[in-house]
C-alpha cells in the first residue's frame, strides 16, 4: 500500500445509487403487475432485472476499479469487513423469520388445529401435513436421506475448498487458489442442480398446505442465496485470473467465501429441520 | 507525503450543481438534508390525512369520507408517518451528525449512504401511487393483519412491495451507521466517551439491522399467500393468521423502540446543553438504552393479548413490558436530574425537550396501564392505544426531532431562528397535542373502539374536542415550515456555538460546516 | 407552599377519577358486571394511582427545578453528574412497585382463562359483517345484525339512543351462571367485545378461542368488533341481554319455535310478491354494505348486480355463489340465511335493481341445492 492508502477514500458524486432505486422501482412495480395479472407486467420485469444487473456490474465494477487502483487504506478495509459481516447477519434474521414459522406451525398451529373438533372433527395433528382443510390426493413428504443427504455432504466440501482456496491465496499459491475456487463452484452447481432435480421429482408442491409452504420457501430462498454466493464466487474467479488480490489484501475473496458458510450453515439447519427431523 | 490532506476524495473532480447535485451527492450534509426535508414533506402529507381523518371524527354520522376511505386514510396516516417521516428524520439526523459528533470525514459507506435515501421517493411512489388504483390504498390497518390484507387489492402488493424497498433502505443505512461508529471514530474517543446521541444511534442500527429483515419476512408470507396459495396464514392448509401478528411484532415492538431512541439521545444532547451540567449518569444512560433495546425483542406480545394465547403466555410478557418500564424509568429521572441545580434557560430546543420527558412519560404511564394483561383486555384496540402511542410518538418522537430541528439549525445553516416564532410554534404545538389526544384515554376506556369512522353517540363530546385540537395542531405545523424556511434563507448570525454550553465536536466547526469536515481527524482526550 | 400545591393538585385528581367512578363513567371504564370486569376495574384504578402518584412526585421536582434553577433567577449550575445511591434507589423501587402491581394482575389473568366448570356453551362465529350465535347442544343458532337505519348513519334521521349498538337478535344469556364462549370466525379476524363484562377475545378464522363470562344483574350489554375487518368494521354490534334463568328458558324455547317457523316457510309455495317483498328486506339488511343499495357496487372488489353477469345469467349460477361463496371476498350465505331468505333475495336481485330477468326461486328449490 502506498502513502496515498492511509487516508480515508470518500467516493466523488455517483449515479450508481439513483440508478439502482430506479431499478428496484421498475423490478417492484412489474412484480406487483406480474402478480395481479396485468400484461406488461412481465416485461417491465424484465427492464427492472436488465438496469439491475447493468447496476450491478457498474458500481461493483467502480468499487473493484477503487480497490485494485489502491485507493482503499486499511481503515476502508475494516469498514468492508464490518459491513459485509452486519450484512450475513440482516440475511440470517431474514431466514430466523421463515424458520419461526416452521417452528410456530409444526409446535403450535398444527396441535391446536387437531384439537379443534369443532371446527376440523376429522384432523389429527401429525407432521408433515398439508392441514385440515386441503385435500390432496396423495401427499409424499420429501425424504431426508437421499439426495438432500448427498446435497449435505456437497456444500460441506465445497466449504472445505473454499477454505483450502483461501489457504492457497494467503500462500501465494495461484494453482491452489484458482482450483479450489472452481471445485467450490462446482460443487454449489451441482447442489443447484441436484435441488432443481428434487424440486421436480416432488410428490408435493408449494400448495400442499403448511408442509409445502415451509419446505418450499425455506430450501426456495435458501437456494437463491446458494445461486447468487456462486455467480460471486465465479466473479471472484475472473477477478482471480485477472491476477486481483494479494496475499495481504484479499477482502473481496473473504467476503465471498464468509457468505458461503453462512449459505452452508443455513443448509445444515435446514437439513436438520426441514427434511430430518 | 500527504499530511496535508488526511482524506483522499475524488469530488474535487467533478463537483455537479444543481439537481444533479441532489442525486449524485456521496455527502453526508447533503444526504442528512435530504431526509430531513423528506420527512419533513411525508409529515405533512401524513398530517394532512390526519386531518381528514379527525374531520369525519369530528361528529357522529358519515358526512365526508365513506368507511372504505376512511381506513385508507387511517392505514396510510400510519404507514407514511411511520416510515416517511419519523424515521427518515432521524436517520437525517444521524447522517448530519454522527460524523461530526465523532469526528469522521464522513459515514464509512458514502456512496452507499445515497442510496438508502434515494430507495426512500422509489418506495413513496410505490405507496402513494397505490392511492389511484382500482380498489384504492391499503385499508387494513399500517399492521396489515392477514386474512384481511389477503382480501385486498393490487394496492396490498404495491405497499407490502414499498415496505420491502423501504426495509433495504434501514437497513443499508444502519450498517453504515454501525460500521461508521465502529470503524471510523476520532482517536481518542473510546465508546464510553461518545456523545451520547451516537450511543443510541449505535443502537438503534442494532435494532433496525436485527429487526428488518424479519418484517420482509413476514411481508414476503403474505405476498406468498395471497398469490402463490401457500398456506402461512390459513387454518385450512394448517397455518394461522395468528403467526402473522407473532413474526410482524416481533419487529414491530424494536421497530417503536428504533422511533424514539434517537428521540433520547436529542434529550440528552439538548438539556445537558440548556442547564449548563453535563448529563446525568452517562454510564447508566448507555446501559439503560442497551437493555431496552435488548429487552425489545422479549415483550412483542403485549400487541397481541386478545389473540387467545396460553395465560403463561400472557403472565411472560406481562412481565417482560413491565420490565421495560425499570430502564425507561432510568432515563426519565435522569434527564431530570440534569435539570436539578442547573442553570436552565429555555430556548426553543429546551421547551420541547422538557415538553418530551414530561409528555413521553404520559406515554409511558398508559403503556404500563396496557401492559396490565387484564386491563388490556379491555383496552386493546381501543382509542386509550391511540391515546398511548401517540403520547410516545408524537409527544416523544415527534417534538424531540422539532427539539432536534430548532438545536441544529444554526449549525446547520449558520442562521438563528426566529425565537419569537419557535416559542409560538412550540405552545400552539403542546396544548393543542394535549387537547387531541388527551380526552382519547377517556374515550377508550369508555369503551371507543379504534379504526372505525363512526361511533356511539357517549363519545361524541370527547371525539369533537380532539379534532378541534387536531385542527389547531395541524395548522402549527404550517408555523414551523414557515420558521424552518426563514431560517435558511437568513437570520442572524449563528456563529460556530451559539448554545453557550454544548460541548459536542460539531460545535468547534463554523456554521454552517464546510462541505468536507474533520479530513484530518481531531484528536479527543 | 410548592408541596402544599401538590398535596392538593394530587387530592383533585382522585377525587375527580372516584367520582366518575360512581357516576357517569364517561371518564372511566364501564360499570363492571361480572366478577372479572370488577376485578379489572380495580387494577386499572390501582395502577392509575400508582402512576398518578409517580407522575406528581417526579415532575413534581422537575416544575420545581424549572422554576428555582432558572438562569434568569441567577442559579448557578452545580457541575455534578453522578450519584450512586440514588440511582440504585430510583432502580429498585420501580422494580418493587411493579412486582406489587403483576401479583394480583396474575391472578386475574388465570381467573379470565379458566373456562372448567361452565354451566352452557355458545360458539360465537364473526363474520363481515355480523355476529353468528349458535347455543351449543340446543340447536339454536341465529345471526345477528346491527338495526340502526342507514338514514341514521347519512345524517338524514335523527339518531337514536343506541346508534350503531342496536341489533336484531340479541345473545340471551341467563344471569348467574357460567357460559364459556367458543370464538371463531368465517373469513377474518374479529373479535367480540362487551366492556361490562371485562370480556374481549379475537375470533380467529380456523381456530376456537375460548372466553367465559357470569353475568351477576340482569341487564342488556353492549359491546362492539374490536379488530379492523374490513370497512363495516364500525357496524357490527354486540348486544347481550342478561335475564334470570327462568325467563332465559322461556326465550330459548320461544327462538327453537320461532326458528322451525322460518324453516318451515321453505316448504311452501310463495308468491312473487311476497319473495320480493321479503328479498328487498334481506336484500338491505346483508347486500348492501357490498353491493349498494341502488345495486351498483364498489367495483373491482364489490361488482355491480345491476346489468350483471351473475345476477342476469342462469339461475343456478346465481343460486351456487350466493349459496357457497365465491372464490374472493363473497361470503358462504348458506349458514347464514335459512331458504327462504335466500330463494327472496335472489329473486330480487334479479328482477329488482335496475334488473328484469323475469323468473324467480322457490325456498324448495334452495333446500335442495344446499
Amino acid at each position: 500500500m502506498n502513502q496515498q492508502t492511509q487516508h480515508y477514500y470518500l467516493p466523488a458524486p455517483s449515479y450508481w445509487p439513483i440508478i439502482a432505486s430506479t431499478a428496484l422501482l421498475t423490478l417492484a412495480s412489474g412484480f406487483v403487475l406480474f402478480l395481479n395479472h396485468f400484461a406488461p407486467g412481465p416485461y417491465v420485469m424484465v427492464a427492472g432485472a436488465l438496469i439491475l444487473a447493468y447496476l450491478v456490474f457498474g458500481w461493483f465494477g467502480v468499487v473493484i476499479k477503487e480497490s485494485v487502483g489502491g485507493l482503499f487504506s486499511r481503515q476502508v478495509d475494516h469498514s468492508f469487513r464490518w459491513g459485509m459481516g452486519w450484512f450475513i447477519y440482516s440475511e440470517v434474521m431474514f431466514f430466523v423469520a421463515f424458520f419461526v414459522a416452521l417452528f410456530y406451525a409444526r409446535n403450535v398451529a398444527v396441535p391446536w388445529l387437531g384439537d379443534t373438533k369443532l371446527l376440523w372433527p376429522h384432523f389429527v395433528a401429525h407432521w408433515p401435513t398439508v392441514g385440515p382443510g386441503i385435500t390432496e390426493a396423495s401427499f409424499t413428504p420429501m425424504k431426508a436421506w437421499g439426495i438432500p443427504a448427498i446435497n449435505t455432504l456437497i456444500l460441506l466440501s465445497s466449504g472445505a475448498t473454499v477454505t483450502w482456496a483461501h489457504w492457497g491465496l494467503i500462500k501465494n499459491n495461484r494453482t491452489q487458489l484458482k482450483i479450489g475456487l472452481i471445485f467450490t463452484i462446482l460443487l454449489g452447481v451441482t447442489f443447484l442442480g441436484l435441488q432443481a432435480h428434487e424440486y421436480a421429482e416432488a410428490g408435493f408442491s408449494i400448495k400442499s398446505g403448511i408442509y409445502g409452504t415451509t419446505f418450499f420457501m425455506l430450501t426456495g430462498f435458501h437456494g437463491l442465496h446458494v445461486t447468487l454466493g456462486a455467480i460471486m464466487l465465479t466473479v471472484i474467479l475472473f477477478r482471480v485470473m485477472a491476477g486481483h488480490f494479494s496475499a495481504e489484501n484479499h477482502f473481496g475473496f473473504e467476503a465471498v467465501a464468509w457468505y458461503w458458510h453462512f449459505v452452508d450453515v443455513v443448509w445444515l439447519l435446514l437439513f436438520v429441520f426441514v427434511y430430518w427431523l | 507525503m500527504s499530511t496535508t490532506t488526511a482524506t483522499h476524495h475524488d469530488e474535487h473532480h467533478s463537483h455537479p450543481t444543481g439537481l444533479m447535485r441532489w442525486v449524485t451527492t456521496t455527502n453526508h450534509k447533503d444526504i442528512g438534508t435530504l431526509y430531513l426535508w423528506f420527512s419533513f414533506v411525508m409529515f405533512l402529507f401524513a398530517g394532512s390525512m390526519a386531518m381528514l381523518i379527525r374531520l369525519e371524527l369530528f361528529q357522529p354520522g358519515l358526512q365526508f369520507v365513506q368507511p372504505n376511505v376512511f381506513n385508507q386514510l387511517t392505514t396510510l396516516h400510519g404507514l407514511i408517518m411511520i416510515f416517511g417521516a419519523i424515521m427518515p428524520a432521524f436517520v437525517g439526523f444521524a447522517n448530519w451528525q454522527v460524523p461530526l459528533m465523532i469526528g469522521a470525514p464522513d459515514m464509512a459507506f458514502p456512496r452507499l449512504n445515497n442510496w438508502s435515501f434515494w430507495l426512500l421517493p422509489a418506495a413513496g411512489t410505490l405507496l402513494i401511487a397505490s392511492i389511484f388504483v382500482p380498489g384504492g390504498a391499503s385499508a387494513g390497518g399500517w399492521t396489515m393483519y392477514p386474512p384481511l390484507s389477503i382480501q385486498g387489492g393490487i394496492s396490498q402488493d404495491m405497499t407490502i412491495l414499498a415496505l420491502h424497498i423501504l426495509g433495504i433502505s434501514s437497513i443499508v443505512g444502519s450498517i453504515n451507521i454501525i460500521t461508521t461508529i465502529f470503524n471510523m471514530r476520532a482517536p481518542g474517543m473510546t465508546l464510553m466517551k461518545m456523545p451520547i446521541f451516537v450511543w443510541t444511534w449505535l443502537i438503534t442500527a442494532y435494532l433496525l439491522i436485527a429487526a428488518m429483515p424479519v418484517l420482509a419476512g413476514a411481508l414476503t408470507m403474505m405476498i406468498t399467500d395471497r398469490h402463490f396459495g401457500t398456506s402461512f396464514f390459513n387454518a385450512a392448509g394448517g397455518g394461522d393468521p395468528v403467526m402473522y401478528q407473532h413474526i410482524f411484532w416481533f419487529f414491530g415492538h424494536p421497530e417503536v423502540y428504533i422511533m424514539i431512541l434517537p428521540a433520547f439521545g436529542i434529550l440528552s444532547t439538548v438539556i445537558p446543553t440548556f442547564s449548563r451540567k453535563p448529563l446525568f449518569g452517562y454510564h447508566a444512560m448507555v446501559w439503560a438504552t442497551a437493555s431496552i433495546a435488548l429487552l425489545s425483542f422479549v415483550v412483542w406480545a403485549h400487541h397481541m393479548f386478545t389473540v387467545g394465547m396460553p395465560a403463561a403466555a400472557q403472565v411472560f410478557f406481562m412481565y417482560t413490558t413491565m420490565l421495560i418500564a425499570i430502564p425507561t424509568g432510568v432515563k426519565v429521572f435522569n434527564w431530570v436530574a440534569t435539570m436539578w441545580k442547573g442553570s436552565l434557560t429555555f430556548e426553543t430546543p429546551m421547551l420541547f425537550s422538557v415538553a418530551v420527558v414530561c409528555l413521553f412519560t404520559i406515554g409511558g404511564f398508559s403503556g404500563l396501564v396496557l401492559a396490565i394483561v387484564p386491563v388490556d383486555i379491555q383496552l386493546q384496540d381501543t382509542y386509550y392505544v391511540v391515546a398511548h402511542f401517540h403520547y410516545v410518538l408524537f409527544s416523544g418522537s415527534a417534538m424531540a426531532i422539532m427539539s432536534g430541528v430548532y438545536y441544529w439549525l444554526p449549525k446547520w445553516t449558520g442562521h438563528m431562528y426566529d425565537e419569537k416564532l419557535g416559542q409560538w410554534h412550540f405552545w400552539l404545538t403542546t396544548i393543542a397535542f394535549n387537547v387531541t389526544f388527551f380526552p382519547m384515554h377517556f374515550t377508550g376506556l369508555a369503551g371507543m373502539p379504534r379504526r372505525i369512522p363512526d361511533y356511539a353517540l357517549q363519545f361524541a363530546e370527547f371525539n369533537m374536542i380532539s379534532s378541534i385540537g387536531a385542527f389547531v395542531l395541524g395548522a402549527s405545523q404550517l408555523l414551523f415550515l414557515y420558521i424552518v424556511i426563514k431560517c435558511i434563507r437568513g437570520g442572524a448570525s449563528a456563529g460556530d456555538k451559539p448554545w453557550e454550553s454544548a460541548d459536542t465536536l460539531e460545535w468547534t466547526l463554523p456554521s454552517p460546516p464546510p462541505y468536507h469536515t474533520f479530513e484530518t481527524p481531531p484528536v479527543v482526550k | 407552599m410548592n408541596k402544599r400545591i401538590i398535596l392538593s393538585l394530587s387530592t383533585a385528581l382522585l377525587s375527580f377519577f372516584t367520582y366518575s367512578a360512581r357516576a357517569e363513567y364517561a371518564l372511566n371504564l364501564q360499570a363492571p358486571v361480572t366478577r372479572v370486569a370488577h376485578e379489572i376495574y380495580d387494577l386499572h384504578t390501582l395502577v392509575l394511582l400508582v402512576c398518578l402518584a409517580i407522575f406528581v412526585v417526579v415532575f413534581g421536582f422537575m416544575f420545581y427545578s424549572l422554576y428555582k434553577h432558572r438562569k434568569s433567577v441567577g442559579h448557578q449550575a452545580v457541575q455534578f453528574h453522578e450519584h450512586k445511591v440514588l440511582e440504585v434507589v430510583w432502580t429498585v423501587i420501580p422494580a418493587l412497585i411493579l412486582i406489587g402491581m403483576a401479583y394480583p394482575a396474575t391472578k386475574t389473568i388465570f381467573t379470565m382463562k379458566d373456562v372448567s366448570d361452565s354451566d352452557m356453551s355458545i360458539k360465537v362465529t364473526g363474520h363481515q359483517w355480523k355476529w353468528e350465535y349458535e347455543y351449543m347442544g340446543e340447536g339454536v343458532r341465529f345471526i345477528s345484525n346491527m338495526a340502526t337505519p342507514q338514514d341514521q348513519i347519512d345524517n338524514k334521521a335523527e339518531k337514536t339512543a343506541n346508534y350503531l349498538l342496536e341489533v336484531d337478535n340479541a345473545m340471551v344469556v341467563p344471569t348467574g351462571k357460567k357460559v364459556r364462549l367458543l370464538m371463531t370466525a368465517d373469513d377474518v379476524i374479529h373479535s367480540w367485545w362487551v366492556p361490562q363484562f371485562g370480556v374481549k377475545q379475537d375470533a380467529i378464522p380456523g381456530f376456537i378461542k375460548e372466553a367465559w363470562i357470569n353475568v351477576e344483574k340482569p341487564g342488556i350489554y353492549r359491546g362492539q368488533c374490536a379488530e379492523l375487518c374490513g370497512i363495516h368494521h364500525g357496524f357490527m354490534p354486540i348486544v347481550v341481554e342478561a335475564v334470570p334463568e327462568d325467563k332465559y328458558k322461556q326465550w330459548l324455547a320461544s327462538k327453537k319455535q320461532e326458528l322451525a317457523v322460518a324453516a318451515a316457510g321453505a316448504d311452501k309455495e310463495w308468491t312473487k310478491e311476497d319473495l320480493l317483498a321479503n328479498g328487498k328486506a334481506v336484500y338491505e339488511k346483508n347486500c348492501v354494505v357490498c353491493h349498494q343499495a341502488n345495486g351498483q357496487g364498489l367495483p373491482p372488489t364489490f361488482p355491480a348486480l345491476t346489468g350483471g353477469k351473475i345476477a342476469t345469467g342462469p339461475i343456478e349460477g346465481h343460486l351456487e355463489i350466493v349459496l357457497k361463496g365465491g372464490k374472493t371476498v363473497m361470503p358462504k350465505w348458506g349458514p347464514l340465511l335459512n331458504d327462504v331468505e335466500i330463494a327472496s333475495v335472489i329473486t330480487y336481485e334479479r328482477n329488482a335493481l335496475g334488473n328484469s330477468v323475469g323468473d324467480m326461486l322457490q325456498p324448495a328449490q334452495v333446500k335442495a341445492a344446499r
